[in-house]
């Protein structure tokens, strides 16, 4: 039986801002449609997409270039 | 006082981070057999995670909500902490130390003391660093509970017992191994988390030049906004210090009694790979410990320029008639992030308190398993036995982090006492390491008595000013009072008074052969550390480039 390998944490740090950022990213989207009753001092530039955004493709990238690693 | 209050998609992610962490130490589980493993993550680490991990592990509450907070309070020169008094210690570090540290294959830094001097200078050292370590957890767990209390309206008990148990879980599982990846994990949501709270407050004012222009107009007798111009005259800076304190309580003595002997951070750097790893892990920590003013001394200072304005509408939480200046971090994220981005902001903030005290738990068990129960108690238990030991220990240490973190509630200020604590037993212990790494003929009688007198001169020092059997103007040199400039001065005393101790007791007492202190002593040991490798490969290559940041920092915000 082989033994168990472990995977680095850069995967683990990838998974996580991927999972982050999409949920933040969606719900700023979703804000746009169904705009929130209470507004943010800078709810203008909606920081919750392209920070969002930001979050998720560097996720994505720690993601995909991990998953097939070891540690 | 108000609570934030939080969305559902806020709680989603919080109750994300909490199911991740837990995870990871149940996946981490299978790969932890051994106690090496446990203590010191099998010591496989590369330089990038062993560095992150070495700055994340510090990066608890007092990093985050207390320096924001303290920016409010004192200004500009907070950065000093990141700055002077951090930087110049973690590459000494690098460069000298660590060769000793990392070449003796010691498990702990008492361990190094026990090889260099004796058992009783390491057992000394081991029970005031687990004391310490456990009173610094209980802080951390209790700056958790606040936030959650305060600011989310949580229960306080369940606040608190809730992150102790996902703590105690996910540590005692697989060791240091959980420990450093959730902190990898936490350095990556602070970052997005809270950054964004300054890039905001830069875009509402226009520009960083604009958040100072603010600070300035209301404050034309003391300044908020630079690091050294107004150094010479305490008066006529925020934190009510003169260079000198800061040159030597804090650059000197503090940063490198902490940044360089603490086991929290440097048990870190003994997880790497081998030697060009370990040195490697403090250095490439500098550059992201130099970043940091950027999120919490410029959130600060937006705090600052937004309080002036009262067409704000930004003002710090008052409790019970006392401004509390904790409040600003939180603050700021309630003013400027929409839902989703609370809960990322609310998750960094838990994430630091959790991954501090498990760095604080995960430190405690090794110097609990190694340089007390083993060294002292239990001379000839088994690997399997100390690899038990270690788990059972952790659940330990956190149950008494909740006692301490009870009595942190009872006390006026975290700050005052984090820096009494660290004043009390990292500022003699780095006189004690630096006389006993560089110099052959400090004797282990010296290195036990420096220890002991720095020890109780401190404390002694702490007990007289806060009762006043002396004024405080004694030790810190000036008539201008400060908490801050006693503790920066308090340090420094403690460590003279460790050196010359330990300098004139070892003139006294029998030294050790040198043929002894071989590859623990400089001047007796082979030092041609990386000389292979190109020079810009070089852990010293990489610390003169951060050196060089640190300099133009200085000048930059002088």
């Amino acid at each position: 039986m082989s033994e168990p390998v472990m995977k680095p944490i850069w995967y683990f740090v990838g998974l996580i801002l991927v999972i982050m950022g999409a949920l933040i990213m969606l719900t700023g989207i979703y804000h746009i449609i169904y705009p929130p009753e209470v507004k943010k001092i800078m709810g203008d530039i909606h920081p919750d997409i392209w920070w969002g955004a930001i979050m998720t493709a560097f996720g994505l990238t720690m993601y995909l270039k991990t998953r097939k690693q070891s540690s | 006082m108000q609570a934030i209050g939080l969305a559902p998609i806020d709680w989603i992610i919080i109750v994300i981070y909490f199911g991740f962490v837990l995870g990871i130490g149940f996946y981490l589980r299978k790969f932890t057999t051994s106690h090496n493993d446990f203590f010191l993550a099998g010591r496989k680490n590369s330089s990038w995670v062993a560095g992150l991990a070495f700055l994340s592990a510090n990066l608890g509450a007092l990093e985050l909500l207390g320096m924001t907070g303290n920016t409010f309070k004192y200004g500009m020169y907070v950065a000093h902490f990141y700055w002077i008094g951090a930087i110049p210690a973690m590459l000494f570090l690098g460069v000298y130390m660590m060769p000793f540290y990392y070449s003796s294959k010691i498990n702990s830094v008492p361990g190094y003391l026990k090889l260099r001097f004796d058992e009783k200078t390491r057992v000394l050292n081991g029970i005031a660093f687990a004391i310490m370590t456990l009173l610094v957890s209980g802080i951390n767990l209790y700056a958790m509970a606040l936030v959650l209390h305060t600011f989310l309206g949580w229960n306080w008990d369940i606040s608190m017992w809730a992150s102790a148990i996902t703590v105690a879980v996910y540590v005692s599982m697989s060791g240091l191994m959980s420990a450093i990846f959730t902190e990898i994990v936490q350095f990556f949501l602070i970052w997005f988390g809270l950054f964004l709270v300054s890039i905001l407050g830069v875009i509402e004012f226009g520009s960083l030049g604009a958040i100072i222009a603010r600070i300035n107009e209301f404050s034309t007798q003391v300044s908020f906004t630079t690091l050294w111009s107004t150094s010479s005259d305490p008066m006529r800076n925020g934190m009510f210090v003169n260079w000198g304190g800061i040159v030597l309580g804090l650059g000197f003595v503090l940063s490198f009694g902490y940044w360089t002997t603490d086991f929290l951070v440097v048990q870190r750097a003994f997880s790497a790979k081998d030697l060009r790893a370990a040195r490697m892990t403090p250095i490439l920590a500098s550059f992201f410990k130099m970043a940091l003013p950027f999120i919490v001394i410029l959130a600060g200072l937006i705090a600052i320029a937004l309080s002036r304005d009262p067409n704000s509408g930004f003002k710090l939480l008052q409790d019970g008639g006392v401004t509390n200046y904790d409040s600003a971090l939180p603050l700021l994220i309630a003013r400027y992030y929409p839902a989703g981005l609370v809960g990322l902001g609310v998750t960094a903030l838990l994430a630091g308190f959790m991954a501090g005290q498990a760095g604080n738990v995960s430190a405690f068990n090794t110097v609990w398993t190694y340089d007390i129960y083993k060294s002292v108690l239990n001379k000839n238990a088994s690997d399997a036995h100390l690899l038990w030991m270690g788990r059972a220990s952790t659940i330990v240490g956190v149950v008494l982090s909740l006692i301490t973190a009870y009595w942190a509630k009872s006390f006026p200020s975290i700050m005052d006492y984090m820096q009494a604590i660290f004043s009390w037993v990292n500022a003699p212990l780095f006189a004690t390491m630096l006389l006993g790494m560089f110099f052959w003929w400090i004797t282990p009688n010296g290195a036990f008595w420096g220890l002991v007198s720095g020890m109780v001169s401190s404390f002694v020092m702490y007990l007289a000013v806060k009762f006043q059997w002396f004024s405080q103007s004694i030790i810190t040199m000036s008539k201008v009072q400060s908490d801050m400039a006693a503790n920066f001065w308090r340090a420094w005393w403690a460590w003279v008074i460790c050196a010359v101790v330990t300098i004139l007791v070892s003139f006294v007492t029998k030294k050790r052969a040198k043929e002894e202190l071989v590859g623990l002593v400089k001047g007796l040991t082979q030092e041609k550390h990386d000389q292979h490798l190109p020079f810009i490969k070089r852990p010293e290559f990489y610390a003169l480039i951060s050196l060089a940041v640190l300099i133009a920092l200085n000048i930059l915000f002088w």
